[in-house]
């Protein structure tokens, strides 16, 4: 009996140590930053096409001051209330102190510089198909925007979602490097995909979630339910969205649609960004769309 | 019974649907008018957006035509379109939201940058394709910024 109780123990010990080792938080070797010299004006395209200021700008910043990144607009989902913190160059209230490496840990594996996890409401699951070269021409560029010394909100989440090691657990289910649309795609697609699944997160809210909120990559931008419960973040796929490639591009770029109505609602913001790329940038991820698969199953009707 | 209140049920649901599809046109005349507006913006940004595309041929002449109506639609003065009651609150047949009455000096801040964007797109229309591309930018962002803050989402 008493051995049992030893065995039964050495077991926890065990599982606890490998659940510790399992929900460590992953990093960049520093190494691959190794004569990676920053492309500020990379840093730019990549400030936009990642949308940075669209969550950490003050609600409501409009022009200018879209570049303030002082943070403080608040996401209401299932798990709780997220608030975007502060992410201007300031060194004590925003990542002015952070290294290059600090960023791309933060982009790629969704590491702080303390070694904590942060929360995937922070669309890492799509950065982490950055490469480093870019996340440190992206560190160059931020440390050029205005410092802000507004102090970091935090997030209103509960148990069990406040224990940020279980979002360790959550990584292992859902945040992996890889494409969502592979195969025979031309350079232009891949450029697309690039600006479409590694920076503009687009899929955060074009694809359907799961029960523990992770994306559901078989039904990968056939639109989903729109989380303020009204109405419906439509789908992106050929079969939903039947507009020419320069009806795409123009979209990105002016915000009006092939009947030359405007855009309205959360994609104005989104084409703030879509609107500083290039032309060919935004034909780029037009083309990309047009090889997205449309899923064999139709998608659940919600 | 039961068979009857289903029927009866059944037609209540088929004249609420009817209701529903003609709910789509106005009865008020200014929010006629207004959407008459926004309709002559359209056909005129058609023009100007065909060409920016690449689907129809660049025309001087033509664009500038456009471009000299889009200015013209932001100096109509519509003052008097925009009456207590005529929000989507009141009318559901309008996506515009009642924060528009509550909001005036911005709405005219919003309007007045559009006048300047239709100005600027007047300006580059006549130029060359890619002048016309340029001005489209500010042209849609102008539209954008004031459907995001005072137009319901569709649906």
């Amino acid at each position: 009996m008493r051995r049992f109780f030893i065995f039964a123990a050495v077991v926890a010990v065990l599982v606890g140590l490998a659940g510790l080792v399992l929900t460590r938080p992953q990093t960049v070797d520093r190494t691959q930053l190794d004569g990676v010299t920053p492309d500020l004006a990379r840093g730019e395209t990549l400030f936009y096409a990642g949308g940075c200021a669209s969550c950490h700008s003050a609600p409501d910043a409009v022009g200018e001051d879209k570049l303030v990144l002082a943070g403080g607009r608040r996401f209401e989902t299932d798990f709780g209330t997220f608030v975007a913190p502060n992410i201007s160059s300031d060194p004590k209230a925003g990542i002015g102190s952070w290294s290059a490496l600090d960023l791309a840990n933060a982009l790629i594996h969704g590491t702080g510089p303390k070694g904590q996890h942060y929360y995937p409401a922070f669309p890492y699951t799509s950065y982490v198909n950055m490469t480093v070269e870019d996340a440190a021409s992206l560190h160059a560029f931020l440390a050029t925007l205005p410092a802000a010394a507004t102090e970091s909100i935090a997030h209103e989440v509960g148990f069990p979602i406040n224990i940020r090691r279980g979002v360790g657990g959550w990584k292992h289910l859902y945040l992996k490097p890889g494409w969502a649309v592979d195969g025979d795609l031309t350079n232009q697609q891949i450029q697309g995909r690039y600006l479409v699944e590694a920076l503009g997160h687009c899929a955060e809210c074009h694809t359907p979630r799961d029960g523990l909120g992770g994306l559901n990559r078989d039904l990968w931008l056939t639109g989903a339910p729109n989380p303020s419960g009204k109405g419906r973040i439509p789908g992106l796929t050929a079969d939903q969205l039947d507009w020419s490639e320069a009806d795409i591009a123009e979209y990105l770029k002016s915000g009006f649609t092939p009947d030359y109505d405007s855009a309205g609602g959360e994609m104005v913001e989104v084409i703030e960004n879509t609107s500083r790329l290039s032309d060919d940038e935004r034909l780029a991820i037009a083309a990309y769309l047009k090889a997205v698969p449309v899923p064999q199953s139709e998608p659940p009707s919600e | 019974m039961m068979k009857r209140f289903g029927i009866f049920a059944a037609g209540l649901l088929s004249v609420a649907a009817i209701g529903t599809a003609i709910a789509h046109e106005s009865e008020n005349p200014a929010v006629k008018a207004r959407t008459s507006i926004m309709q002559l913006y359209s056909f005129n940004l058609g023009t100007l957006g065909g060409m920016a595309k690449g689907e129809a041929e660049y025309d001087a002449e033509a664009a500038t035509r456009a471009a000299n109506n889009i200015v013209v639609l932001t100096q109509i003065d519509q003052s008097a379109m925009w009456p207590a009651g005529s929000d989507n609150v009141a009318d559901p047949s309008t996506r515009a939201l009642p924060a528009i009455w509550e909001n005036f000096p911005d709405v005219g801040a919003k309007g007045q940058a559009l006048a300047e964007a239709a100005v600027a797109m007047q300006a580059a229309a006549g130029q060359d394709v890619d002048a016309l591309k340029g001005a489209m930018g500010n042209l849609g962002g102008a539209c954008s910024a004031c459907h995001k803050a005072y137009r319901a989402p569709k649906d």
